[in-house]
């Protein structure tokens, strides 16, 4: 290839993820706060104004004077939402924790084990991708319901005498949501553990470190790109969950997962579910800009 | 300086039988599975000695060390530091330190917490940790970068940081792990000799790996060559060159012409050796071999002569052949010579003129000789 080609070859090349972006994320994203900025309307769609390309540029700006904040004003003054976003942040935060609280001693246990193992227990990890999510979370409804496998086994050896209402609480979603999302922790925590060099960890122990000093000086600082990593695809991810709370939390549940989807499916209010969706969208990208921004400068770069 | 120069020279407590050794090494095997890493070793490292564990790689070199650290256990034997028997003592308690071939530099710390890391976990008080820090940074002239991370160092500052790290508990023995092998050739002989010095400023005991027979040469009081979990011999770097006891260390330090043959004679001191080759040389040797047994002589290129006119001792010590190759090398050119029966030696002269007339050239007849004191006799 010349020169030539090959330059505008690797332009294509760095083309392609932004084109991607644009036309899968920001102009979607964009839709979405068009419609926010518009009124419910019994009409299809159900919102107003809608653009259209007849009536040219003064309609097009008719219509742009006809947007209002009035849907976010109404998200501030229905204390459901505020709720809602409150308790979905607080579940997705324990349910974070408790993933780490797992995934870290299994990465951990897999970058200790023999290279030849690895690739194995790498498998196991990923296994469960393999069934349908939803085939997965509904198991979960047969092993945590009162009669289900969980309390007749614990019945059986005696532990408890009447069954664990466990199904339809919180419980439940912490459960649905740490066994879901797992291997999204613990794959990047074991590719930063499985890169570490070991020499590091002898180093520290030779100036000192027991064992335990050695990890928490050590390998845990060193690993906490990927423990950073693995929280992110764990919390954005469980905040807008979804099927997890709806089936396994129960009716109670308050998540802006499902209050989305009730404004959108049973009130049919879509400017008010786009409203909710872009709030959703700023809280959890606005802190983790602001996380970036601080990292970069600590690295100084 | 120039005092612990003359100190140096009459440092010899292996020579002094009432010396009591800092580091007992005793029968030590480790076995890795079946693999035998380090057979039934044994070495006796004495105070304020620069120690150097000399093999090609996979000869048990680097697992001694380790054992010496604290990161593996002999499977048997004993090793006694300062009297006090090591087994069991996990790596944290032993007062020892290592620098690591990697370096092993923490990369989330600045320079300063790196060197600062071993003390902290000792407990020191603030205001020392810095003094200490500051004087490790002194001597090994990197005060100006304490503030930076490792990845903005060089490859030669990333390595006086970790000897400053290793150096910074003031342990009883420093252990070097191929310290140099990743230094380019000219950083690596400048800090030889900065590491020696290093050495006798501190007092201290250095046991240092190395593949680098020039290093090794270089920097220790002794050397122990090790093939095959085993030490093969231990001596000071002149006694492994001049008077290697195997053929191995005659081939493995330096070049070295062997020529095998039978022991034709056995002379007041010296032997004669009817060689292969079909020339007979007479050698200085100290226990002679009996005649008629089977016995080599060793020589150092360096010691050999190459001339155009017949030498006087000729016929013995003294062959005939031509230049095959030449080699010149800028201070010194190494000669090829092929002998009548075919068998090619190494022989390299110094060029301590600027100019020679009439240099010899290749395909020339020329003999080789050498002195009576200039080889070495091997048994087999």
């Amino acid at each position: 290839m010349s020169k030539f080609g090959s330059a505008i070859f690797n332009r294509l090349v760095i083309i392609i993820p932004y084109a991607w972006l644009l036309f899968f994320f920001l102009i979607p994203f964009f839709i979405v706060i068009r419609i926010s900025l518009s009124e419910t309307a019994t009409a299809m769609p159900p919102y107003l104004p809608v653009f259209d390309l007849a009536s040219g540029v003064s309609g097009f700006i008719d219509n742009v004077k006809q947007f209002s904040f009035d849907n976010y004003v109404w998200l501030t003054e229905d204390a459901l939402y505020a709720k809602a976003y409150g308790s979905s942040l607080w579940i997705a935060a324990i349910s974070t924790f408790l993933t780490l609280l797992i995934a870290y001693p299994m990465a951990y246990g897999m970058a200790q084990a023999p290279n030849t193992i690895r690739p194995t227990l790498m498998m196991l990890v990923i296994l469960p991708f393999w069934t349908s999510f939803l085939i997965r979370v509904y198991a979960w409804i047969a092993i945590l319901k009162p009669e289900g496998l969980l309390n007749q086994f614990l019945i059986q050896i005696g532990i408890i005498d009447s069954p664990l209402i466990i199904l339809g609480t919180h419980t439940a979603i912490y459960i649905g949501i740490v066994y879901s999302y797992l291997p999204f922790m613990v794959l990047p925590i074991y590719s930063s553990l499985e890169k570490m060099d070991h020499s590091l960890t002898e180093a520290a122990q030779d100036l000192g470190c027991t064992p335990i000093r050695a990890f928490w000086r050590v390998t845990f600082p060193l690993s906490l790109p990927g423990v950073i990593a693995g929280c992110m695809l764990v919390f954005i991810p469980a905040v807008g969950e979804f099927v997890i709370p709806d089936l396994l939390g129960g009716s109670e549940t308050l998540m802006i997962g499902k209050t989305l989807w009730n404004e959108f499916n049973a009130n049919r209010d879509w400017p008010v579910s786009a409203a909710v969706a872009t709030i959703l969208l700023l809280i959890l990208v606005v802190p983790i800009m602001f996380f970036q921004h601080a990292q970069a400068k600590a690295d100084g770069r | 300086m120039k005092s612990l120069g003359s100190i140096r020279r009459s440092f010899a407590p292996w020579a002094d039988p009432t010396s009591v050794p800092f580091i007992a090494v005793k029968n030590v095997t480790k076995k890795f599975g079946d693999f035998v890493a380090v057979d039934d070793l044994s070495l006796n490292i004495y105070p304020r000695e620069f120690f150097a564990l000399l093999g090609a790689s996979g000869c048990g070199k680097s697992t001694l060390l380790r054992m010496l650290a604290g990161f593996e256990q002999p499977t048997s034997g004993e090793i006694i530091l300062d009297g006090q028997n090591l087994a069991g003592i996990p790596p944290y308690k032993r007062p020892v330190n290592m620098m690591f071939q990697s370096y092993a530099l923490f990369p989330h710390m600045t320079v300063e917490n790196n060197i600062a890391f071993g003390l902290k976990q000792d407990g020191m008080p603030k205001a020392d940790i810095a003094e200490r820090v500051d004087q490790m940074l002194k001597l090994v002239k990197l005060d100006k970068f304490s503030k930076r991370k490792p990845h903005q160092l060089s490859g030669g500052q990333r390595q006086r940081v970790a000897l400053a790290r290793s150096l910074a508990k003031r342990p009883k023995v420093l252990l070097l792990d191929e310290p140099l092998g990743a230094l380019d050739k000219k950083l690596r002989e400048e800090t030889q000799f900065e590491l020696m010095d290093l050495q006798q400023e501190l007092g201290l005991t250095f046991v240092i790996v190395t593949h680098d027979q020039e290093e090794a040469m270089t920097m220790a009081d002794r050397i122990a060559v090790m093939a095959h979990g085993k030490v093969v011999q231990v001596a000071t770097p002149p006694e492994i060159y001049e008077a290697p006891n195997s053929r191995f260390v005659a081939d493995f330090i330096g070049d070295v012409n062997i020529f095998d043959g039978t022991v034709s004679a056995v002379g007041e001191g010296t032997v004669e050796i009817a060689t292969q080759t079909g020339f007979t040389v007479r050698v200085a040797s100290s226990e002679p071999p009996a005649k008629g047994a089977k016995a080599s002589l060793a020589i150092r290129p360096e010691k050999i002569r190459v001339s155009r006119d017949q030498p006087a001792c000729a016929p013995l010590n003294a062959a005939q052949g031509e230049i095959w190759d030449i080699g010149y090398l800028g201070d010194m050119t190494v000669f090829h010579v092929k002998l009548k029966d075919g068998k090619v030696i190494k022989a390299s002269s110094l060029n301590a003129v600027r100019a020679v007339e009439d240099p010899l050239g290749y395909d020339q007849e020329v003999w080789i000789s050498f002195d009576e004191n200039a080889g070495v006799v091997l048994k087999d």
